[in-house]
């Protein structure tokens, strides 16, 4: 991978796994985790806000840890695992916290939601019965400029307590 | 074949895979290249275009700079140790309460997963945590460079200026360490944000170690005041010989007030911000001191 002559806009190559499929792509220095996966892998579930880790809509699994796809170099990714919300759904089924969120209407927009839905997901991986304010705790690093806070906090409070969702199934 | 735009500036990057080409690179780079570790703060950089690198050395696959040890002497934490892992290391847990304190207040989760400890430290934002809780522990930060083999640099000496340390373009730091506590010392770090995970208005990290009721030393640094966190002493602030530890600790709330010359800006007032510089500084002392185990008894309240 490495050749000691590269320049700037010299090709790096890489081989991850994405979502459990062995990806490999040729990439500049420059190029972040968040622009190989959008742009070669055409995984555009990963939404790009404000690229400078403030937003959390670009947030993935990476070796099973959150983190912001556009802090991370794709060349740091090489060999590391990483999850996107195109691998939440499991042979087209919903998962639980997707099903739970779509049935609280957690979004309005739904710009923000894959980082969110990534988010959550880790914190029900590591707690499964958060409180609701371990779940706002966990969630305050993403941004939703709807400002639609209440139903996604009821979403992931649904997903984690089994409880009847808040919102109506949508037809 | 690439025809998409690219945020960041154009950089060559490099992943050595051992510590001696890392220098060799950076010494190479003659300026122009920057080391990366977690990149949560360099990244956002390059994004905004504040740095333009030629070159980024990653640290990654450099073996032994993970983890965290502890030895006689106390705790040393590697350079590609993240703020997750510092805040689950049972060493961190068990023998350094004020950092462990500190680092929940850094960003979310997604960016401690990957920043790490000393990567905080060599960015020497004025805002963040650990500078700060590194002056408090009187902690020694290891450089190495090609040319100059090994250093140590106090944290006192350590931080310079905004975003500015006492290392030279050519040295990477190692590792951390962070001095055993002294026994009968109780710390507290106390922060001030609009939401959690933002930077710091105000923060204050603070050690008091005590004999029965009477405060014998004291410690502090204040985060997100000044262009960088500096340390105070009883000396310092002219108060030793106190008789109740109340009256001190308030003593040193309005004096730190009236030092620091906090930024006014959108986030908060430099007449709000040397008010919180008071109000926290008191209560995280007398919080420190509560902790702190008195000779012969368990820890206080």
């Amino acid at each position: 991978m490495l050749d000691p002559e590269v320049g700037p806009q010299a090709l790096l190559s890489i081989r991850l796994q994405v979502n459990g499929e062995e990806r490999e792509g040729e990439v500049e220095g420059r190029t972040t985790l968040a622009d190989f996966l959008r742009d070669q892998l055409a995984l555009t579930g990963t939404h790009l806000g404000c690229e400078h880790g403030v937003c959390g809509a670009c947030t993935v699994l990476l070796d099973s840890l959150p983190t912001r796809s556009c802090l991370v170099l794709a060349a740091s990714a090489h060999g590391c695992r990483v999850e996107t919300v195109e691998g939440l759904a499991r042979n087209g089924q919903l998962s639980r916290l997707q099903q739970a969120m779509w049935d609280s209407h957690s979004f309005q927009c739904g710009f923000c939601t894959p980082g969110f839905l990534i988010q959550a997901a880790s914190l029900l991986a590591e707690n499964p019965t958060p409180t609701e304010a371990e779940v706002r705790h966990a969630l305050s690093g993403n941004l939703c400029r709807c400002t639609g806070y209440e139903s996604i906090v009821r979403g992931v409070l649904a997903a984690a307590g089994g409880q009847e969702p808040a919102g109506e199934v949508p037809q | 074949m690439l025809f998409w735009p690219l945020k960041l500036p154009p950089f060559a990057h490099r992943a050595p895979e051992s510590l001696e080409e890392g220098l060799e690179l950076l010494a190479a780079g003659d300026g122009e290249a920057r080391v990366l570790a977690g990149g949560q703060s360099l990244i956002p950089m390059l994004s905004l275009r504040l740095a333009r690198p030629s070159l980024l050395v990653e640290l990654r696959r450099v073996p032994g700079l993970g983890g965290v040890q502890e030895d006689g002497a106390g705790l040393r934490i590697g350079a590609l140790t993240t703020e997750l892992v510092a805040e689950r290391d049972p060493i961190v847990r068990a023998r350094s309460p004020l950092l462990l304190e500190a680092l929940d207040f850094i960003g979310h989760p997604a960016i401690r997963s990957r920043g790490t400890v000393v990567g905080s430290l060599c960015h020497a934002d004025p805002a963040a945590e650990l500078p700060a809780v590194a002056l408090v522990l009187r902690a020694e930060l290891t450089a190495r460079s090609l040319g100059r083999g090994s250093r140590t640099i106090p944290a006192r000496d350590f931080f310079l200026g905004p975003f500015t340390t006492a290392l030279e373009f050519d040295e990477v730091v190692t590792e951390v360490r962070i001095p055993a506590a002294p026994p009968f010392e109780g710390t507290c770090f106390l922060e001030v944000s609009r939401r959690p995970g933002d930077f710091a208005m105000v923060g204050v990290a603070a050690a008091v170690t005590r004999e029965g009721d009477r405060v014998v030393d004291l410690r502090l640094a204040l985060t997100g005041v000044g262009d960088r966190p500096r340390l105070l002493t009883l000396d310092e602030l002219e108060l030793e010989g106190r008789a109740s530890p109340e009256s001190l600790f308030n003593e040193a709330g309005r004096s730190v007030g009236a030092r620091v010359r906090p930024p006014d800006d959108l986030h908060a007032s430099a007449t709000y911000r040397r008010h919180l510089s008071t109000v926290l500084t008191e209560r995280a002392l007398q919080t420190a001191f509560g902790r702190a185990a008195t000779r012969g008894g368990a820890a206080g309240a």
